[in-house]
């Protein structure tokens, strides 16, 4: 295994690196990789964008912004867009560049099923974004669209904002399905020789489990959609109490998916602390089994909990009390890799370049996520705060602080592998730094909002919580500040970046062992595995020295 | 890269390395033996295409299997919710009469049409496989314009209170599977014709015959809530 190998050809003049190439319907894992990658990005800059409007919306408590239809719209829209077009193809991407590369496979087990679940998105999210241009405006009834809200819609309107919404979600849906099948199938017949379940890396574990998370529940929420979208168009009467119908079990499909969305999201954000963490520590992973298996055990187990979403809608009793245990046993698995990550860096000489900053960053806002969360499975308490500012500061913290900053350090960690280029370190710092204080003065003012009672999804409010929102709102406008460096740091290092070599960061796992930015086929030849993973106490793993990392040696 | 600092005194000790020679996977002796089959040994079996995309098309066919059990859960909360209101004045439900029997048992025995028709296949008597393959489509059609004409024939509409909606929701969305499923047998037939060698790549074959019996099985649940509740 070398791992300084100078690459000749530069990324923009190498046909593998053609930029007409990730247009175009490619087969190849990687470029399917990068195109999620961009695109989603793409999408969290509108997402963010209104976010950013609906901050502006609450800095004064009277509705003076926007008017309250397009407010509605504003917040549907945000939310669906992050979850469904942000995080979770990202997540999708990130999972496609890695997963082949880290189990020594030449490509996933079905590569056109793999464009093609590629190449729905990017309509469905135009689609999507275009339903703000209809007459009426974009749908109104919140990311979970529940019924009868999202059915109150103008007569004569059989194309309206909901219709899209509906339309476009189980087009992701659909494509979401396609790739969780890809994941399943390479992770259990691609593998190189040797590589063991318990020698694959906790990335590949957390996706495998995020992906049966998605087979197994991703089909409800495409389910309930269909009904509703009978209900919506074609005169059914599912989910309409004035004629029979149930709401409330529209409520239950939804979050049987919903909830289980959220550990498809989380757990390949933990999946990339365990990469990330061991690497700048120089410490072999705490608990590699334990980590690994927890990630099933969180999957397994967050199939049991969507009722927590609903303890206030009419929920029997003895539901409320099963489901708060079994929303509060979430933290048993969760905690064990919580407990991981810190074993992993402890006593240990931190290097604390950009990916590091935001691993580390990423997992110490969990904690405050996580610790709200266990707080709101309890059914007293969910009861005071439901609806409030305080569930919306939880799962922020969850989507943004925990999981957009694990993006964050992907990125930057797996950015030499991707693009041959090393980003610039400083750039990287500021944009970690802006980060990391802006989601922190955005979200937690929502936590004491909420506790005092101030409802979500409402534009105007009383005045006494305009304090707090002052400030949530002064921290979403740095957050938009800071994807500005982002932005310039990536693309000014993708055109003029430092070389990288193959293995800048000296970090264990078969996607160091090939070149940067791997070749078409991954790998000269398979690798046969002999070791377990994360082998830092290895004496071939030498210590990084900042401002070594990307010396070349020829 | 020139690095003279101890890598003792940075890392907190040496791991042990197993360099032994590739280990089995002690979890699968546990498994029976058909899952062992369906899951390979350890990796390096790549090559074997028809295996993966057999795996990858009944996880799908699992997936697909949560949106039916989406919509019986709706049915089953809905029927014991709203038992009051379930039939509206003047209207009787599904009936189960003569034809829907008939109906279904050429349904449940086309999978056991389909299934010799595989096997065929796999024998190499290509003759065989294509008549019994041809019968099933027939059953499947036959399946279809029954079911149109008994939707026809009966004396509610999809908005004629929950019994209307659910009743053509459900028998529709598996109507739709079983029109995709004689469409793809239609597909093979045509392809086991234009094909010289059509006996080595038969994934086609195989997947639409799992396809067949996971669309049947699907049919007992739904028959049984539908028309013998």
């Amino acid at each position: 295994m070398t791992t300084h190998d100078s690459i000749d050809t530069t990324p923009q003049n190498d046909p593998e690196n053609n930029w007409r190439h990730y247009f175009s319907f490619s087969t190849d894992h990687k470029v399917i990789g990068v195109q999620y990658m961009v695109m989603t990005f793409i999408f969290f800059l509108i997402g963010g964008l209104l976010a950013m409007l609906i901050r502006a919306e609450l800095i004064t408590p009277a509705s003076n912004v926007v008017d309250r239809p397009l407010y509605n719209g504003l917040f549907t829209l945000h939310g669906t867009i992050m979850i469904f077009l942000w995080i979770i193809p990202f997540n999708a991407g990130i999972s496609n560049y890695l997963v082949p590369l880290m189990i020594g496979a030449r490509d996933m087990a079905f590569p056109l099923l793999n464009a093609i679940s590629f190449w729905i998105l990017p309509p469905s999210g135009l689609l999507l974004i275009s339903s703000f241009l209809l007459p009426n405006g974009t749908a109104q009834s919140g990311w979970w669209s529940y019924p009868p809200i999202s059915l109150q819609i103008p007569p004569g309107q059989p194309i309206n904002g909901e219709f899209i919404w509906i339309v476009s979600i189980v087009l992701i849906g659909i494509s979401s399905i396609m790739g969780a099948v890809n994941f399943v199938t390479t992770i259990f017949w691609m593998r190189a020789p040797g590589m063991t379940f318990f020698r694959m890396p906790v990335f590949v574990w957390s996706v495998l489990s995020a992906q049966l998370l998605q087979l197994v529940n991703l089909p409800s929420l495409t389910g309930a959609l269909i009904l509703l979208l009978f209900d919506l168009n074609f005169g059914t009467q599912f989910f309409k109490p004035l004629e029979n119908g149930d709401p409330i079990i529209y409520q239950h499909l939804f979050w049987f998916y919903s909830h289980p969305a959220v550990y498809i999201m989380a757990l390949p954000a933990f999946g990339i602390f365990a990469e990330v963490l061991p690497a700048f520590s120089r410490n072999p992973l705490f608990g590699y089994r334990s980590l690994a298996v927890a990630s099933l055990g969180i999957a397994v187990v967050s199939i049991f909990v969507w009722v927590h979403h609903m303890f206030t809608s009419a929920t029997p009793g003895w539901m409320r009390m099963l489901f708060m245990v079994t929303s509060m046993l979430v933290a048993v698995p969760t905690g064990v890799k919580a407990f991981g990550w810190t074993a992993t860096i402890w006593k240990s000489k931190l290097h604390l370049e950009t990916p590091m900053l935001f691993a580390m960053g990423g997992a110490a806002m969990f904690l405050l996520g996580g610790v709200t969360g266990v707080m709101l499975a309890a059914v007293p308490f969910d009861i005071h705060v439901h609806n409030t500012y305080f569930i919306v500061g939880h799962f922020h913290y969850i989507v943004f602080n925990t999981i957009t900053m694990a993006i964050f350090a992907a990125i930057y960690f797996w950015f030499p592998k991707i693009t041959g280029r090393m980003y610039a370190e400083g750039w990287g710092k500021v944009h970690f730094w802006l980060t990391f204080i802006g989601a922190n003065l955005t979200f937690f003012p929502m936590l004491p909002l909420g506790l005092q009672g101030m409802v979500r999804r409402i534009s105007s409010y009383d005045p006494r919580y305009q304090g707090w929102n002052i400030l949530a709102s002064l921290g979403g406008f740095l957050l938009g500040v800071s994807v500005l460096p982002f932005i310039a740091n990536i693309v000014g290092s993708l055109l003029y970046g430092q070389r990288a070599s193959n293995n800048p960061w000296l970090a264990t796992g078969l996607e160091w062992t090939t070149t940067s930015p791997p070749p078409r086929d991954n790998f000269e030849e398979i690798p046969v595995v002999k070791r377990p993973p994360y082998d830092y106490g290895d004496p071939k793993y030498s210590v990084i020295e900042p401002h070594d990392y990307h010396q070349q040696e020829n | 890269m020139a690095n003279n600092k101890s890598y003792e005194s940075m890392n907190r000790g040496v791991i042990h390395v197993d360099e032994s020679p590739i280990p089995l996977e002690r979890w699968r002796q546990y498994l029976p033996n058909w899952l062992k089959r369906f899951l390979p040994v350890r990796g390096g079996r790549a090559e074997d295409h028809h295996g993966k995309a057999i795996f990858g098309f009944t996880v799908f066919l699992l997936s697909e299997s949560i949106v039916f059990l989406s919509f019986i859960f709706t049915y089953v909360g809905l029927r014991l919710t709203h038992s009051k209101n379930w039939l509206p004045p003047g209207i009787s439900g599904p009936e189960l009469s003569i034809f829907v029997i008939i109906n279904t048992v050429i349904l449940l025995s086309s999978s056991f049409v389909i299934q010799p028709a595989e096997n065929a296949l796999k024998h190499h008597q290509l003759n065989k496989f294509r008549w019994l393959w041809l019968i099933t489509i027939c059953m499947g059609t036959y399946f279809l314009i029954s079911q149109g004409i008994e939707w026809k024939n009966l004396d509610f509409g999809l908005s004629t209170g929950l019994v209307g909606s659910t009743f053509y929701v459900l028998t529709g969305f598996h109507g739709l599977h079983v029109l995709t499923g004689v469409i793809l047998q239609i597909t093979m037939l045509v392809r086991s014709f234009r094909q010289g060698n059509y006996e080595k790549g038969h994934f086609g074959v195989s997947a639409t015959t799992l396809f067949w019996h996971f669309v049947d099985i699907i049919w007992v649940f739904l028959f049984s809530l539908l028309y013998l509740w």
